[in-house]
């Protein structure tokens, strides 16, 4: 069984279906690329993996874990919903930052909060103890878990600096640490957002057109990033319009049109030698949009 | 001058009342009106169109009539006793500004991009944090310029309280009126020119301090 099985998935919005039955396995640190046109699918399929729509079709198994059946996807609770996001990252086409934090606070802010959630779970957890125990253990057992919760706090916040750091070092912004976003050119705010997706450790990082929003030259240092993670052997899923990045960079290849899968391959058989007539097409004017 | 100083300490007094509505009326409208503001957004349909409905009717009557009917409704339709008038005149400027600031709230929160929302919910985060941890202090940063305005109406709504005699500053000083003395009605305006250049400068001065971002 591969890594991520996605297993018919479905979508309609009102009387217009978007994805009419899309199914494809990915292997762990493998780079797929979803190509095709505008309105075909793409993004809204990148939407259903994470989760910020829920299909009406389909089901999604990751790891050998069933983690989504559109039978069940209206009962699915926020908390479900939100601990099965946390498997897959999201880099958006327009960035998304939260424009009133630095940068460093950008990528900490979401680790913060499930720190401190888990903090006050455990909270939780030992007042139930608590009550349970005997009366004079209790004031040894209050402060035995004080000290072990401090330490856990600090743990976590020395963990989640130290991490922030690598990473900013990773994406090349350590000396942008302290600005606010609207400081920072397009590329350098891809770059961050790449950092912040990166900061959960989720299992599958999924980019949305990363470089459509940004000026050519600076598509590049973007790019660049997402090929240095390749090695990192992050499992990674692009949906781009850089057909040289997505041959460069890829395992394989989903040409997607009209909501479903017209080839897949590896990227010498989806660019070399495509099979439909549609990725034929499809090929023939991305490379005629380069040249005009 | 003893007469000066007589009047205008009668006046300060009078504005003290006036101050009194003022800050009753932020510290209720000031919450309620994002209430309102959800309500007006609710996704539960009922709920918003009653919310919708009652902003209308608030918001499409005269401040003074609002007034007059909280006074005088409960005792001429159900013959309860009357409020003490300072509460009836508190009571009707937070429902009334209430509404305003719903309106001024659900403007600003519309205005952010569902992107923020969509990060903070692919960060992992709940409802709850994303509004107050990403969206909020940009709502707030939006709605400074509205809320100001809206702040600087309040502090010259509060002589409509004298419609049912409740002796905040314009009142007092039009009833030196009767008396034949006139030139006190034009000495209120000092009062509100000070608190409303007081209230200018600190909205400035919150201004300035969320220029550190931009949205």
């Amino acid at each position: 069984m591969a890594f991520l099985e996605v297993n018919n998935y479905r979508k309609r919005f009102g009387d217009n279906e978007v994805l009419k039955g899309i199914s494809f396995s990915l292997e762990k640190g493998e780079v797929l690329a979803i190509i095709g046109s505008s309105g075909g699918g793409k993004t809204t399929l990148l939407r259903c993996l994470n989760f910020l729509e829920t299909p009406d079709e389909g089901s999604l198994t990751l790891d050998g874990e069933l983690l989504f059946d559109a039978e069940q996807g209206r009962r699915y609770s926020d908390a479900q919903i939100r601990e099965k996001r946390l498997h897959f990252g999201l880099v958006f086409q327009q960035f998304n930052l939260f424009p009133q934090y630095t940068v460093f606070k950008n990528i900490t802010l979401a680790q913060t909060l499930l720190a401190r959630q888990e903090c006050s779970r455990r909270k939780k957890e030992f007042r139930a103890a608590l009550r349970k125990s005997p009366r004079p253990e209790r004031a040894a057992m209050k402060e035995d878990f004080a000290s072990s919760l401090a330490s856990l706090r600090a743990d976590r916040k020395a963990g989640i600096e130290r991490r922030t750091e690598e990473l900013l070092a990773r994406v090349g912004l350590t000396e942008k640490r302290n600005a606010y976003p609207y400081e920072l050119s397009g590329g350098q705010q891809q770059r961050v957002a790449i950092a912040r997706a990166l900061a959960l450790q989720p299992d599958i990082l999924c980019f949305d057109e990363p470089t459509s929003a940004l000026d050519p030259e600076l598509t590049g240092e973007v790019l660049k990033v997402i090929k240095g993670l390749k090695s990192s052997d992050s499992t990674m899923i692009v949906v781009t319009h850089e057909m040289g990045f997505a041959r460069s960079v890829a395992d394989r290849v989903l040409f997607i049109a009209d909501g479903v899968i017209e080839e897949q391959g590896t990227p010498a058989e989806v660019f070399d030698s495509p099979k439909s007539e549609k990725t034929r097409a499809f090929l023939q004017k991305s490379l005629e949009d380069i040249f005009v | 001058m003893e007469q000066f100083w007589q009047i205008s300490l009668d006046l300060l007094r009078g504005f003290g009342v006036t101050c009194q509505i003022f800050a009753a009326t932020l510290v209720f409208a000031l919450p309620l009106g994002l209430v309102l503001a959800f309500g007006s957004m609710s996704r539960f349909r009922p709920l918003k169109y009653v919310v919708k409905v009652f902003v209308w009717i608030i918001r499409g009557t005269p401040l003074m009539l609002q007034i007059l009917v909280i006074y005088y409704g409960p005792a001429l339709l159900f013959g309860w006793g009357f409020l003490e008038r300072i509460v009836a005149v508190i009571v009707a400027f937070v429902i009334n500004y209430a509404c305003y600031f719903s309106e001024i709230y659900r403007g600003g929160i519309e205005s952010i991009s569902k992107g923020q929302y969509e990060a903070g919910q692919v960060l992992g985060m709940t409802r709850t944090q994303i509004f107050f941890r990403v969206v909020l202090l940009q709502v707030i940063k939006r709605i400074v310029p509205p809320m100001s305005n809206e702040v600087i109406t309040l502090v010259k709504d509060t002589s409509l309280a004298r419609i049912i005699v409740v002796e905040e500053i314009l009142k007092i000083a039009y009833d030196y009126t009767i008396t034949g003395l006139i030139w006190p009605l034009f000495y209120t305006a000092v009062y509100y020119l000070i608190f409303v250049g007081i209230l200018t400068l600190l909205f400035g001065f919150i201004e300035k301090k969320l220029n550190y971002f931009k949205v």
